[in-house]
């Protein structure tokens, strides 16, 4: 057994920074790589794209990453994990295949799926699963005829049947965030999966690396300016022990800072009951978590407790719901308030006159109070960015909408600017419909190929 | 005396659907008990009285000297379809660093030395 193992995080969503995990793996020594690329949107998006071309429906972003990085990943036995297979991670594969053979290597790629359950929601309808949402209560046969994805929540088990078949890259469809980080030390450390302290100890650090730099100097409120060398900013690495004892650290060769203030306002990041973290793999307790600073940008997490997981995977299902369009406008000096509010009252009357139908129509004033409203300073600003949203299932409505802004420019208040880039176009409204249901009826698929 | 929680705390925000989660971190040891005796929900649903339309949720984590409140109603339905330029409560974070608070009796000594 080794004596500790390094697991590198790469991305913290689809779009983070292309450069991170190139980093990660040509400088200093790490074991694992692992990559969080989904999101409840991306889910809907990936199944629309799966639709329109049976070869997509995955984050494609990974296919010239595994390209430029696989020839280090194999020199440096380093593995990779990601979730990034989206709905399709059959089609990643190949597509991984594909680039493995052009640069002439023969490289064993595990793949997880099982978790898109929306050609199923018929059959367990009809067997009376109902998909309950989570928030409301409601059957989801309220929304079955624009369900767009449908996906369980896998944890860390099925990862670690894929490493244990020899897989160095293992692509999974919806896994958590956690998840990915997690598999890796039950793998190396043999841990049960029933030792509820170690499994709520790596799913905390993987709650920490989920979101790649937040924890490590990105959007840190406590001391920003004192971030070094933020343009190459070193993604979060966690050097995991047999015992379950973690250290948070990154390459020194990089920008960024890890310190007792950054690991703590990640671990504070979209969370709720603290004591009760659920996941498909454990309940962790972040009310028991001991933080020390060991050195310089390194950061132990030790003492921590879980108890065990629940009988149930969660299901994230999107639906469409309507659609959104937005647009600004600037406004300048003197008097930049009062011009985008009247602006603004001219295009609700026009929208009036013209019968246009919205559930929501929102103006904000950027500039002036749009993050924090009311709690913000009252004071008169050089200029001002009018942003107009409107929400409605009426797509004729939203459409009318974008034709409406531009017009403002010559038979509105003087002195604005910034209409660019064409009609604002609708987009689509996708919602999100929380559910359980128990593990015993889905089953996890694992291959090696 | 008045302290304002932006010179003693650090925090950061989130979203969960349409409930946004501020995380509060004393900056100091000996500042926790101030945050958890003084920044209780009421107080913070008062905060945010414009901004939190439905109710408020406090979590103590005094190992990491920190609050976790959760806003409910806050961020316009959330996800894609809010209407919100900061439609994820990202900025809430600092929102809640504008609290004023009001100390009394020997609470205030720490910050007088």
């Amino acid at each position: 057994m080794k004596p500790y193992i390094h697991i590198a995080s790469g991305q913290g969503f689809w779009g983070d920074l292309l450069t991170a995990p190139i980093n990660q793996v040509k400088y200093g020594n790490i074991d694992y790589l692992v990559m969080d690329y989904l999101a409840e949107v991306t889910m809907s998006i990936l199944q629309k794209q799966k639709l329109k071309n049976p070869k997509l429906g995955f984050a494609t972003d990974l296919i010239p990453l595994i390209e430029e990085i696989l020839p280090i990943c194999i020199e440096k036995n380093i593995k990779i994990i990601t979730n990034g297979g989206g709905v399709n991670p059959i089609a990643c594969k190949d597509a991984i295949i594909s680039v493995a053979n052009k640069l002439g290597f023969n490289v064993k790629i595990g793949v997880v799926r099982g978790d898109d359950i929306l050609e199923k929601i018929d059959f367990f309808l009809s067997n009376n699963i109902d998909l309950k949402n989570m928030e409301t209560n409601k059957s989801c046969a309220s929304v079955k005829e624009k369900i767009l994805s449908s996906n369980v929540y896998f944890g860390a088990a099925p990862i670690v049947e894929a490493l244990k078949l020899g897989a160095q890259i293992i692509i999974t469809g919806r896994t958590t965030d956690t998840g990915i980080t997690l598999a890796p030390m039950i793998y190396e450390f043999d841990w049960s999966l029933n030792d509820w302290n170690k499994l709520a100890s790596g799913t905390i650090a993987g709650h920490i690396l989920e979101c790649g730099a937040q924890s490590s100097g990105g959007n840190f409120s406590y001391d920003w300016e004192s971030v070094p060398n933020m343009e190459n900013i070193g993604f979060p690495i966690a050097e995991a022990y047999p015992n379950g004892e973690i250290i948070i650290t990154k390459h020194k060769e990089l920008g960024g800072q890890v310190s007792l203030q950054t690991i703590k306002e990640q671990l504070l990041y979209e969370i709720g009951d603290p004591k009760n973290y659920i996941t498909p793999d454990c309940i962790a307790d972040f009310t028991t978590i001991d933080l020390e600073e060991i050195g310089e940008n390194k950061v132990k997490i030790k003492n921590v407790k879980g108890k065990p997981s629940t009988e149930f995977y969660k299901v994230s299902m999107t639906y469409l719901d309507g659609y959104t369009a937005f647009s600004t406008l600037t406004y300048c000096w003197p008097n930049a308030l009062k011009k985008a509010k009247k602006a603004d009252e001219i295009l609700r009357k026009r929208f009036q006159n013209l019968k246009l139908e919205f559930e929501e129509i929102r103006t904000e004033f950027l500039g002036y109070n749009s993050c924090h409203y009311n709690l913000s300073e009252d004071v008169e600003p050089n200029e001002i960015v009018m942003r107009i949203g409107v929400r409605s299932k009426d797509f004729k409505s939203v459409e009318r909408f974008g034709k409406e802004i531009a017009p403002l420019i010559l038979t509105g208040p003087p002195g604005v600017t910034g209409f660019a880039g064409g009609r604002p176009k609708p987009s689509e409204v996708i919602a999100y419909w929380p559910s359980l249901i128990l593990k015993n009826i889905i089953q996890p698929i694992v291959e090696i190929f | 005396m008045k302290i304002k929680l932006l010179d003693i705390c650090h925090s950061r925000s989130g979203d969960k659907g349409d409930t946004a989660n501020v995380g509060l971190i004393a900056k100091e040891k000996k500042y926790y008990p101030i945050i958890e005796k003084y920044v209780t929900k009421e107080v913070v649903k008062n905060h945010f009285e414009k901004i939190c339309l439905g109710g408020v949720e406090r979590y103590e984590l005094p190992n990491l000297w920190a609050l976790n409140f959760l806003l409910h109603n806050s961020l316009g339905g959330g996800g894609t379809k809010s209407l919100k330029n900061d439609a994820q409560g990202k900025t809430l974070s600092f929102a809640l660093l504008r609290l004023e608070i009001e100390i009394s009796g020997e609470d205030a000594n720490i910050f007088e030395k």
